[in-house]
């Protein structure tokens, strides 16, 4: 038996103290993708089948590699606030929802940082 | 994981048809959801015909018809019969909505009504609303001041009265936090549009001293950042409200705090 109050299961373990940041980093995130990924693709389509030399000297321009480098990092934040969103909204068995939140973490981070790597890599010359 | 299907306990079967009347008017079929919890059965859908020759216009007028002269066990909330009370709130021909103010002329062909959605079904149309009123009273519902109270009253300016328009008459039906579907999956920490309105009505009060608390208390990924802005609140509520653009405004205060 829970003889705990309506209000009490209402009040639950009290307000988290965050949010709005998560919220509002999301809204200025959207906004920097609507300029960089058209840039990014303005970049990058011109490139598709081109060989690797190429490649590597078109993101050798500081803009272009800076560019790239933006968009990545900008859109792998991006994809993670938003992952974890989506995995809040429809999981609801906490364990699986701590794993997906972590798991989401390291996928987007491990991607973001491979993209920034690959860019840095030819902007350097490697 | 979110539920996609009813579980097999609360689907819905069909039920009896009762038979048509003698009519003065039009005849109209309505299809309504019937569950008993003592009965241990399926929800149903009982089909009743009503003539509209002899009763009122609206949806709560055909409702009441039924009880008094078709079938007595039928069972529903109501009280003002003018949209004032929300008691008759319930989903009518897929619309959250009062039934005293949904005209019958409203839905065209068969009348399916159902209870609000999501929420555990007391008896046929009767949902049980605990924890709304529950997620109501946290948001605290009411002036709340720290400087010593004046002699005569509270002081307003007509300027700082009129921002609480569109908020104050919202008569907490549950229609706007029913039909939104993050209510739906996460209601045991979102507040819901409802909850919200009122929250924002007493942050943008004038009068209320307490704006930062209330602030604080709303700081929360699930209590306010559930709202993903589906705009189902603004779009069913029967007194033409918009929670949508409270919790909006809740949103820019959050952030308005932290520039």
């Amino acid at each position: 038996m829970d003889y705990r109050t309506d209000r009490q299961r209402a009040l639950g373990l009290g307000a988290s103290g965050e949010g709005s940041q998560h919220w509002w980093s999301q809204r200025v995130s959207s906004i920097a993708l609507v300029i960089l990924t058209p840039l990014f693709l303005w970049i990058y389509v011109p490139l598709l089948g081109a060989d690797h030399a190429d490649v590597r000297q078109a993101f050798g321009h500081p803009f272009r590699a800076i560019a790239g480098i933006l968009f990545i990092m900008v859109l792998f934040h991006h994809l993670r606030q938003g992952l974890q969103v989506v995995i809040e909204d429809y999981v609801h068995n906490r364990p699986v929802l701590t794993a997906l939140t972590i798991g989401s973490t390291l996928f987007c981070w491990a991607f973001g940082v491979t993209g920034v790597f690959a860019i840095a890599s030819m902007a350097f010359g490697r | 994981m979110v539920e996609l299907a009813l579980p097999k306990n609360s689907r819905v079967r069909n039920g009896k048809t009762w038979p048509v009347p003698e009519a003065e008017g039009p005849v109209r079929r309505f299809r309504i959801y019937r569950w008993d919890p003592d009965a241990g059965e399926n929800p149903r859908l009982d089909t009743y015909h009503v003539d509209t020759g002899s009763c009122g216009p609206m949806i709560l007028d055909a409702l009441i018809t039924i009880k008094d002269k078709i079938d007595p066990t039928l069972t529903f909330r109501r009280s003002c019969r003018e949209g004032i009370c929300g008691s008759c709130a319930m989903n009518i021909d897929g619309i959250n909505t009062l039934a005293c103010i949904y005209g019958l002329d409203e839905v065209k062909g068969d009348v399916r009504i159902y209870p609000l959605p999501h929420l555990p079904v007391v008896k046929d149309l009767v949902p049980d609303l605990t924890h709304f009123y529950a997620q109501h009273a946290s948001v605290r519902p009411w002036l709340e001041t720290r400087t010593n109270e004046p002699g005569t009253e509270w002081r307003q300016s007509v300027e700082s009265r009129k921002k609480l328009d569109g908020l104050y008459e919202c008569v907490m039906c549950a229609c706007c936090s029913t039909s939104c579907p993050s209510y739906w999956w996460n209601s045991d920490r979102y507040l819901g549009p409802a909850a919200l309105l009122h929250a924002y009505r007493w942050i943008i009060d004038s009068r209320d001293e307490a704006t930062g608390d209330r602030l604080d208390d709303l700081e929360d990924p699930f209590r306010l950042y559930r709202c993903h802005t589906i705009m189902n609140c603004a779009r069913t509520c029967p007194k033409h409200l918009n929670p949508a653009k409270a919790i909006a405004e809740l949103k820019k205060m959050m952030v308005e705090r932290t520039l």
